[in-house]
């Protein structure tokens, strides 16, 4: 489904602050599958994240979504497979617009936003049925501007948002790291449910160890721009804190 | 009193102007001042095609269209060769100084004897009411499609451009062309501003458009304090409320004439009133 060869990123090339985000990395994900990015502050993980969004590109290296080949694609031409869930709640959602304006846009993701008016009863009642299984009671407020709700709100909306439109992949970068446990809990719950239901080939990163254990199909470690481990089915199941602490050391 | 109407009719003539504004700034959050520039374009084009007999209805297109180019340029400038849009809008504004010099070939062309679009209709004589009737009808049109357009699937794309691109990038927009389009809306109807008020004062001149960004801005700073006391959530109240900026900016300026104010001192008296309303809430809250 996403394949990554011979990935490589330098920032700043040639000066004093010159940083080798990411050294030939190789990935092969398949379809369905939930991955997990764990590592130390500064792995490369958002890096490897962005090259596959397209808001960055690589130097050198080739990604394939599919078996299209998407080097040549800029971010909003990849969107039509990938959707993202971003570590800043304020990033995923626009906040001076309506929570129904932020989902028709979603809603279009893969389509081109025409000279139509889309928010319709009709849209209206999809987007309350949707939002109501969050169980938040945030149906009520579908008119209230984004900006108005908090940041675990936002983050539980941005995650309905990603699957109003059919997606492949879905990218999570630190989607909890901004907000309180309980929130987090509710995040990553609806998060797992949304990719078991839809069967979504998804990628997490994340730096709580707790969230590495509990979720995803498959984990890797990442240190100084490379891939350092590659864990999968019932090894991955069979991973204790005390293991995953060790690979920090 | 007469001379409050002049004033309210001049507002009206602005409102594309403001509207331009109303869309660069506040919707794309891009200070944009091509603005001197496309308004003159406006006024120039209009002398020297109704100068031709060319039907005003026909100068309109060529002079929204000629507004909308300019607009593009900046917005290509600044998306696509990552100038900063300030500096953008500078350059082409510079560059149609220039433009606007050798369209027109001299630096004023008076309308005189010329049929315009406020030409006294055969059925209303008076010629401040059918000049009024004329404005309202481009006000309203232009409310109506601007309205419906940032309603439109298309508009709230438009709007999420400036409000979070980082978020509208990922849902699939070009946001670059999306620039491009806004200011070139904006700068169109800024155009339509200069095609306005070059038919109501009877002449085009080069420097009509020196300083004509700040009645814009200032426009929409009335607009937008009217919009946070009345809490309007309304795209096309929030529209006509800047609109209403326009008329009051207009009417304080025709204050401070009436009260025998300097009019070489009008500059300075637009700057320092634009100013006033735009420090006013910030001094009221430090001494709370
Ligand atoms: N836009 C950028 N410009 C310069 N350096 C960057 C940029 N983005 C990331 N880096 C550097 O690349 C390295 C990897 O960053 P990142 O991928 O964000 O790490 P992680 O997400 O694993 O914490 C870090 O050293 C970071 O400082
Ligand atoms: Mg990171």
């Amino acid at each position: 489904m996403l394949k990554i060869s011979h990935l490589h990123k330098t920032f700043n090339t040639g000066k004093v602050n010159q940083v080798i985000a990411l050294h030939d990395v190789n990935i092969e994900i398949q379809k369905s599958e939930f991955v997990v990015i764990v590592g130390a502050n500064g792995s490369g993980k958002s890096t490897l994240l962005n090259c596959i969004s397209g808001s960055i590109f690589p130097d050198s290296g080739s990604i394939h979504i599919g078996n299209c080949a998407v080097d040549h694609l800029r971010e909003h031409q990849r969107s039509k497979w990938i959707a993202r869930v971003f570590q800043n709640p304020l990033s995923g959602t626009a906040p001076d617009l309506s929570i129904l304006e932020n989902f028709r846009l979603a809603a279009l993701r893969t389509s081109s936003k025409g000279l139509r008016i889309g928010i319709t009863e009709r849209f209206k009642n999809t987007v309350k049925d949707r939002i109501a299984e969050l169980g938040m009671g945030l149906e009520a407020k579908v008119h209230q501007p984004m900006g108005s709700l908090s940041g675990g709100q936002r983050q539980a909306l941005t995650l309905l948002m990603a699957v109003m439109d059919g997606l492949e992949i879905l990218l999570l970068d630190e989607p909890t790291a901004a907000l309180d446990p309980r929130s987090a809990e509710t995040i990553m719950k609806t998060a797992a449910k949304l990719i078991a239901n839809h069967q979504l080939t998804a990628v997490l990163i994340t730096h709580n160890m707790k969230e590495a254990l509990a979720y995803g199909s498959r984990i890797i470690q990442m240190a100084e721009g490379q891939v350092r481990r590659d864990v999968t089915g019932a090894q991955k199941t069979g991973l204790t804190p005390s293991n995953l602490y060790e690979w920090f050391l | 009193m007469e001379f409050y109407l002049t004033a309210i009719l001049q507002a009206l003539c602005f409102s594309g102007l403001a509207i331009g504004i109303f869309i660069s700034m506040k919707i794309f959050n891009i200070p944009d001042i091509t603005t001197d520039g496309s308004f003159t374009l406006g006024g120039a084009i209009t002398g020297v095609l109704l100068m031709a007999e060319i039907p005003p209805s026909l100068s309109l297109l060529v002079v929204m269209s000629a507004g909308a180019l300019a607009g593009a340029f900046t917005g290509f400038i600044h998306a696509k060769l990552n100038v900063n849009p300030l500096l953008a809008g500078i350059l082409v504004m510079t560059a149609l100084y220039s433009v606007n010099l050798s369209l027109m070939g001299r630096s004023n062309i008076p309308l005189f004897n010329i049929s315009t679009l406020f030409s006294p209709a055969f059925f209303l004589q008076d010629l401040n009411q059918n000049t009024f009737i004329v404005l309202l009808v481009f006000v309203v049109v232009m409310l109506l499609v601007i309205g419906y357009l940032l309603k439109t699937d298309f508009g709230i794309a438009m709007r999420a451009t400036g409000n979070s691109e980082t978020m509208i990038k990922a849902l699939g927009v070009n946001t670059n062309r999306m620039k491009i389009i806004g200011l070139a809306m904006a700068n169109s109807l800024t155009a339509l501003s200069g095609y306005l008020i070059t038919q109501f004062q009877g002449f085009a001149d080069i420097n009509m458009g020196i300083g004509i960004v700040i009645v814009g801005l200032g426009s929409v700073i009335i607009g937008e304090t009217l919009i946070h006391w009345l809490k309007v959530k309304s795209i096309l109240t929030n529209l006509v409320l800047v609109i209403a900026g326009a008329v009051i900016f207009q009417l304080v300026l025709a204050v401070t004439l009436d009260i025998g104010v300097d009019a070489n001192l009008l500059k300075l008296v637009t700057a320092s009133f634009v100013l006033l309303i735009v420090s006013l809430p910030r001094v009221l809250s430090v001494q709370r």
